[in-house]
């Protein structure tokens, strides 16, 4: 079989338990697929085939002592900011360079016990700061519909690996959209956790309260699976809840009666593109057609969000960033005191996204500015919530765009931090509020390029978005569309 | 007006928890550099902080103990700076919610007695310790994430005196509390210093002076005893001070300026994300209220009323709460007679301690074995010259007190005979003294007693000694 690279989890899954494969052919099919397409979109940083080999080996023998689980021999890319034990861990800085972790994540270390095999870093932006994967310090990856276009961010490489059926299935990070935009952007399925849902241990922060760990998926039943893994209680991280992981039995039965889906003009009011716009009205009203009661709803305080975000976002990460000084791991630059060093080692090891973001979070944390900044963002934060709250009671689920347009041009907007941040209105607000969202792809601008609808959800109740997003995913062909990417291996930076 | 000092002192405090504030790796700064250490007090990327609940215990049991209200709802906050031996580079603390508030205890200096009030208390991180060497510099983390107790007064003491007895008051509690192992040289305790001066009954106070790091009380005193000579000498010469961080030099005894107002650090504290408040119920504060241990005053009131102690042994004996304890473990042996256990502890046990400069729980002579030389003396098995030497014996190799008494042949001689046998040699070969004694001379018996007790070896039974030679120069 020599398309294993272009099955679903599920699809792999099946082949493996009727002995039709082994998690060995599926690692050393996605390694000659990486070969052959990874060169042109360049989504991976790192990778180790033998280790990849070793691990799937061990999944085979699992499966053959008469084991069965939904990760068992499944190969998982991972977002380069998960610390993966014996790996290195660079977050798509040149500050981290040499970095080698201790230690694995409780995302990871549960997929290791679960026999998913871990074969890949993926580039980000650099400490998820971005929307693009442009801010990597370590390459560029390119959108495998169209390789002049970003792949979004910053989870970008983990969304064109998937897209480009170079992974099965991969991890990433959303902090305001991260795993969603790029998976909107690819057409893939990118799935956010409610917060406190899978454990942050082992995710290098950016934004401790905003911060998530996401799936990358070619399915919305891979990214249910897959999530069922990694999620759950962990006592090693403060944030994450105590509560039992969603039923997801009854999500995929395709049968959307009796749900009741909000629309919020306000999500459809903040300059989407036309195309955007008219595929995702056109999925809401497939969705209504499917069985579900479309229920208006409204949103007031949507126009704060991007504000909010970005003084809450970089002032938690001018903090969490200050322990990449060059002491105790990663680059450093020399001098002759250690305050000197320090300095001189973030200034030539952070990027000018990152600097920026340090720059605006230590701005508004400074004494004089707290409470004109910090503290009026948190008010923002729990109108926002409150908006959540209220919609909430409405509706199971709100349907909107994810991202006001498809994907940009390699460079057309980053050196604009503005219009990027305001890119991230429709995704930040499940952030500040500790929601669970997904977005699922929905149809194609006349470009060619992908569209995602965005599912919302109250924190704990991801089976809403499976239920919602499996059922519209198997009566559309949105997701079975494939990217055109010769099999040559081009280099990164050809066109 | 006379000018008049201000001084305020917080007053950090490495609690004796089993393990760090955020991990599990063990408190033990001796362990080898950097071996007591682990991804979360490292600030590896990824690492997060889980509170230590037994931290929390200690924190809150010191505050109940200086009578602190302790908040249902209290919070950790990030306080920034940049510095190689603080893993994160901001050090997680409590800013305006700390576990404690208000409070006091009572000092006493020179006979007079005052109230210093807490401000409050907080629980923190320590950090690394640093290490300069001629061509590098080296970080041990082993400290870094101990739990650090930070309790502030409010600016309540007047001088160096009252400074040192707040800080040996605050001691003794600590140790009662069993909340940190209070060993300064391990720097157990540190001390920053506030200190202005200003004239006395002035509503605003003067140009304040913090003095950073000090880590014996000692030198809080000389420190305090410097920098108040100095902004007197400044303010009554018409200088205007500056606000300023000091540094104390031990060696040449005086304070240097390190930094002025103007280079502060904006610590830029915000609430921590990656730890949720801690929220304490009335039942578990109510629950850590009734196990509370006695306090000092408490226990001096108990040893005089129920032991019958005088006042001045029962203060003795508290100060320190090990040797309290140990006194008590005494008495408790000595077959009910706590006065001579009082006696032991502060005459023998208290001198071999200020000799060896050992800690009392670490003495080779246990407090049973003191309560049972004790019950011995009182049986008239043992006498007092002999219990002592019985008591060196085990300093030195420890051991079963009755077994030294018989394998040693110290038993005291009680038989009439043997006895009366070394008097009549005594009488015999000392006509003079028999004579001065019979002219007149008490002061002669005791001559003659002391060469009875040199022929016994030591071992004759004083009293007995006595009221036979008595009887003997009655009869002469």
């Amino acid at each position: 079989m020599s398309d294993l690279y272009a099955k679903s989890l599920r699809e792999l899954r099946a082949l493996m338990d009727a002995g039709d494969c082994s998690s060995r052919d599926i690692v050393q099919s996605l390694h000659e697929r990486i070969e052959a397409v990874d060169g042109a979109v360049g989504a991976y940083l790192e990778r180790d085939l033998q280790n990849a080999l070793k691990q799937a080996a061990a999944a085979d023998e699992r499966r053959a002592a008469g084991e069965k689980g939904a990760m068992l021999g499944i190969p998982v890319a991972i977002k380069d900011l998960l610390n993966v034990k014996g790996q290195s861990c660079r977050c798509g800085s040149k500050l981290l360079e040499g970095y080698v972790s201790p230690y694995d994540a409780t995302c990871i270390a549960k997929l290791r016990a679960a026999g998913a095999v871990m074969y890949g870093r993926v580039n980000m932006d650099e400490f998820a700061m971005g929307a693009s994967t442009e801010n990597s310090a370590l390459g560029l990856t390119r959108n495998p519909w169209d390789l002049q276009r970003v792949p979004g961010g910053s989870s970008g490489g983990s969304a064109a690996a998937v897209a480009a059926d170079a992974a099965i299935v991969s991890l990433g990070s959303d902090t305001g959209g991260s795993v969603r935009q790029p998976a909107s952007f690819c057409g893939c399925v990118g799935l956010k956790p409610g917060y406190g849902r899978v454990s942050r241990y082992g995710l290098t922060a950016f934004a401790s309260s905003l911060d998530q760990v996401g799936v990358l998926s070619k399915t919305v039943a891979d990214a249910a699976d897959t999530f069922g893994c990694i999620g759950g209680y962990d006592p090693r991280d403060s944030t994450s809840v105590r509560q039992a992981l969603p039923d997801v039995s009854g999500a995929f039965s395709g049968e959307l009666k009796g749900m009741k889906v909000g629309v919020a003009e306000e999500f459809f009011g903040v300059g989407v593109d036309p195309e955007v716009e008219a595929a995702v009205r056109k999925a809401i009203e497939h969705v209504a057609g499917l069985g579900a009661e479309i229920v208006p709803v409204s949103f007031p305080h949507l126009q704060y969000a991007v504000a909010a975000y970005y003084i809450i976002a970089p002032a938690e990460a001018s903090t969490n960033l200050a322990r990449f000084d060059g002491v105790r791991y990663g680059a450093r630059v020399d001098a002759d005191d250690p305050v000197e060093m320090m300095k001189r080692t973030r200034e030539a090891g952070f990027g000018p996204e990152v600097k920026r973001r340090i720059l605006l979070g230590t701005y508004v944390l400074s004494s004089g500015y707290y409470d004109a900044y910090y503290v009026k963002a948190l008010k923002a934060r729990a109108l926002i919530k409150r908006d959540f709250d209220q919609v909430f009671s409405a509706c199971d689920v709100l349907l909107g765009p994810v991202s006001p347009t498809p994907a940009y041009r390699i460079g057309e907007e980053i050196n604009d931090p503005l219009t990027m941040y305001k890119g991230d209105i429709c995704t930040i607000p499940a952030n500040l509020a500790g929601g669970s969202g997904m977005s699922v792809p929905c149809g194609f601008s006349s470009e060619g390029l992908p569209i995602g609808l965005q599912i919302l959800a109250p924190a704990f109740s991801e089976d809403r978005l499976f239920r919602v997003g499996h059922a519209y995913e198997q009566s559309t062909d949105w997701h079975l569309r494939k990217p055109q990417l010769s099999a040559s291996r081009r280099k990164t930076g050809d066109n | 007006m006379p000018l008049q000092a201000t001084i305020g002192l917080e007053t950090h405090v490495q609690l004796n928890t089993r393990t760090k504030i955020w991990c599990s790796c063990p408190v033990n700064a001796d362990a080898p550099p950097n071996t007591a250490v682990c991804p979360v007090c490292l600030g590896y990327p990824g690492s997060l902080p889980v509170l230590n609940r037994e931290a929390v215990r200690k924190t809150v049991i010191t505050g109940l103990l200086l009578g602190c209200e302790i908040p249902k709802f209290s919070k950790h906050d990030r306080k920034s700076y940049f510095y190689p031996d603080m893993p994160k580079d901001y050090q997680i603390t409590q800013y305006d919610q700390p576990l404690c508030l208000g409070g006091g205890l009572e000092i006493e200096v020179g006979g007079r007695k005052k109230y210093v009030r807490i401000n409050r208390i907080h629980l923190e991180e320590d950090v690394g310790k640093s290490t300069h060497l001629a061509s590098a510099s080296g970080i041990d983390y082993n400290r870094a994430g101990t739990p650090l107790m930070e309790i502030v007064t409010e600016p309540d003491l007047a001088n160096e005196d009252e400074a040192f007895a707040y800080l040996t008051a605050l001691k003794r509690i600590l140790q009662y509390g069993d909340v940190s192992h209070c060993n300064l040289e391990q720097g157990n305790i540190r001390c920053d210093i506030n200190v202005s001066v200003a004239e006395a009954g002035a509503k605003k106070l003067g140009v304040k002076a913090e003095i950073k790091n000090m880590n014996t009380f000692r030198g809080v005193h000389r420190a305090l005893a410097y920098e108040i000579k100095r902004q007197l000498k400044a303010v009554g010469q018409g200088e205007t001070l500056v606000q300023e961080t000091r540094r104390w030099d031990d060696d040449r005894g005086v304070t240097q300026s390190m930094r002025g107002k103007e280079d502060a650090h904006d610590y830029r504290y915000f609430p921590d994300p990656d730890l949720a408040g801690i929220v304490l119920t009335v039942e578990q504060i109510e629950a850590w209220r009734s196990g509370l241990p006695e306090l000092p005053d408490r226990r001096r009131a108990r040893f005089v009323e129920s032991l019958g102690l005088p006042e001045g042994d029962a203060e003795v004996l508290v100060a320190d709460k090990d040797v309290a304890d140990y006194f008590e473990q005494v008495a408790a042996a000595s077959g009910g007679n706590a006065k001579a256990a009082a006696n032991w502890v502060m005459s023998e046990v208290m001198r071999v301690l200020s000799e060896s400069g050992e800690n009392v729980t670490s003495l080779k002579v246990r407090p049973g074995d003191i309560g049972a030389l004790i019950r011995l003396v009182d049986a008239g098995t043992l006498n007092s010259t002999k219990a002592k030497e019985v008591f060196a014996i085990l300093l030195e190799e420890g051991g079963d007190p009755h077994e030294i008494v018989k394998t040693r042949g110290l038993a005291q001689v009680s038989d009439q005979g043997a006895i009366k046998a070394f008097v009549r040699q005594v009488v015999d070969e000392n006509p003079k003294v028999v004579e001065d004694y019979l002219g007149g001379k008490p002061a002669a018996l005791q001559f003659l007693m002391g060469q009875v007790m040199r022929l016994s070896r030591g071992k004759a039974n004083p009293p007995m000694v006595l009221e036979l030679l008595k009887e003997m120069l009655a009869e002469s």
